[in-house]
């Protein structure tokens, strides 16, 4: 994965190799552990610009973060009335969304960001899902993806921020994305972007890792790995439990 | 205290399930059902996904099971010879269920499925048992009427493969005992519930077993058909969540206690009648929501590997 990373850090570089300006950035931390007692976590990013020549005073300079989460495949489904119930009838396979997305800007995003760069580096929640290859199904596929956005905006899952990311002397800048409790596994990627004039001036790009750890990641394994065990083991978690509120039951019934 | 299931993927308050396994528990303490078909819609509504929450149901349903038959072994109220003949059934209706599930879940609609089980079978049960102890109270008020025989023979004495049911005083065909544990295996992998609503009712009126030894046989089935039901879901499905388990697990089994002591202080027409009010608001809840527009039309399910 880091590997992977690396190139993709590469191949992007030339794009930006005439840049005067580059941003260097952290991480509060790199890991999340879902632990049992998990209830989401914020996550500070910060940086600075790095520059050979004093910074150009046309244009004030924006900053744009974003994480996204593992992508995953997606079906949606829409309900219509059918024999007078409400039931599931078309569906569309959206091959990948990301579980998690969360987009923080200096200032609101139109305003930042040409449309153009915007579709090239797919920044923007309502870019986020493909629907290339679902037409063929359903004649508004549009809508199901559309759908996606809803549905997870409202679920907090997607969100746009303007205006959260502190910009000091156009060099500093900080900002902190909460992750919430609902959170999948997975490596969450992390841009960052540096705009002037709407255009995109450097861009850095790291991973948060996010892993279930302790019990959390022993249950998850065993589920998937041994499910004939992990069936008879919740049957002699269940059976005990059983077991011992009948002895506790007879002993107070007893005193 | 937020508590993350790792099979379920999502971050629950653990009092939330503390107490609705308690509730559940009363409540199955003082009616003597499962509480299954209580407990996966509320699992449904604190956002717990369907699948998740049918077979970890089936779980939870195994602890309270057991610890109730361990007390009608004690009373010796156990027809172990029909249990096993139900269980036969239980085991064939459980594998067909899991199958049914699955394919349901790949094509989208296991949860119009599981909503049209409850408001069909709850709705009739509901509606048969309210009508039933209304008309118990009304003939304990008139003293001199008399009840009903219990025993009565129908059809269902005149099946072949004639097995005597020592404990149930009963000499009867095997064929509907197997044809209604298989049904209620069915339901029980479909439904997330032991199917003791159903078992019941089919025990006494079906099979003419005396209503002493009904309770403690359904519940020794549905030890087998619940923890069957439970493997096939965890080896088919990956949707058994033991950290859910088990904090209903703990929730029910404090609120059985109660809950049977609450029991014994009230009427059995009044119990009943309880019961019944309580199945038809809960099958009335999700038929209505079948027939209204959604507010939400779309949903979003994970897709396949």
């Amino acid at each position: 994965m880091i590997r992977l990373f690396l190139t993709f850090i590469v191949t992007l570089a030339p794009i930006f190799a005439t840049a005067d300006e580059q941003v260097v950035a952290g991480l509060s931390q790199n890991r999340v552990a879902i632990t049992s007692n998990f209830d989401g976590t914020g996550i500070l990013i910060f940086g600075a610009v790095k520059r050979v020549s004093p910074p150009p005073d046309d244009w004030p300079l924006q900053v744009i973060i974003t994480v996204s989460g593992p992508r995953t495949p997606v079906v949606v489904r829409r309900k219509e009335k059918w024999l007078g119930i409400w039931v599931n009838t078309d569906s569309v396979n959206v091959d990948l969304a990301p579980s998690f997305y969360a987009v923080a800007t200096t200032a609101p995003l139109n305003q930042v960001l040409s449309e153009v760069e915007n579709l090239r580096h797919k920044i923007s929640v309502d870019h986020l899902i493909r629907s290339v290859g679902v037409v063929e199904s359903v004649p508004d596929a549009g809508k199901f993806s559309e759908a996606i956005v809803r549905i997870r905006q409202q679920n907090g899952l997607y969100t746009e921020s303007a205006g959260i990311v502190d910009l000091t002397d156009e060099t500093l800048f900080r900002t902190q994305i909460s992750l919430p409790a609902n959170l999948v596994e997975g490596n969450y990627l992390t841009r960052i972007f540096l705009t002037r004039d709407r255009r995109i001036v450097d861009a850095f790009t790291t991973n948060i890792f996010v892993r279930k750890v302790g019990l959390e990641r022993w249950i998850f394994n065993l589920a998937h790995q041994q499910p004939l065990i992990y069936g008879i083991l919740s049957l002699a978690i269940a059976i005990l439990a059983g077991w011992a509120a009948s002895a506790i039951f007879r002993l107070l019934r007893l005193n | 205290m937020q508590i993350y299931l790792p099979i379920a993927e999502v971050s629950v308050n653990a009092y939330l399930l503390l107490g609705l396994g308690g509730l559940v528990g009363i409540l199955s303490g003082m009616f003597g059902v499962g509480g299954g078909f209580l407990m996966t819609p509320l699992l449904f509504f604190i956002g717990i996904p369907p699948a998740v929450a049918v077979a970890t149901q089936a779980t939870q349903i195994v602890a309270s099971s057991f610890s109730g038959v361990l007390a009608h072994f004690k009373r010796k109220t156990v027809d172990l010879q029909m249990g096993f003949v139900l269980l036969i059934g239980g085991m064939v209706g459980s594998a067909i269920g899991v199958q049914i599930f699955k394919a349901l879940k790949e094509i989208g609609q296991v949860e119009l499925l599981v909503t049209l089980c409850y408001v069909v079978f709850l709705g009739i049960i509901g509606g048969l048992m309210f009508l039933e102890s209304l008309r118990a109270i009304t003939r304990s008020r008139k003293p001199n009427a008399r009840s009903a025989p219990r025993y009565q023979h129908n059809w269902v004495h005149g099946l072949p493969f004639k097995i005597k049911f020592r404990a149930s005083g009963l000499y009867i065909s095997a064929i509907p005992p197997l044809l209604i544990g298989a049904a209620v295996g069915i339901l029980a992998a479909i439904m997330g519930v032991g199917g003791g609503f159903i078992m019941v009712p089919a025990m006494i009126y079906l099979l003419g077993m005396p209503t002493k030894v009904v309770i403690g046989t359904s519940l020794f089935q549905i030890i087998f058909v619940t923890g069957f039901t439970t493997l096939l879901h965890a080896t088919t499905n990956f949707t058994v969540d033991l950290m859910l388990a088990v904090l209903l697990m703990i929730g029910g089994v404090i609120g059985a206690q109660i809950g049977t002591r609450i029991g014994y202080r009230m009427k059995a027409e009044q119990l009943r009648i309880l019961l019944a009010a309580m199945v038809v608001v809960v099958s009335g809840k999700l038929g209505v929501d079948l027939l209204q527009e959604p507010l939400e039309l779309y949903s979003l399910s994970s897709g396949g590997p």
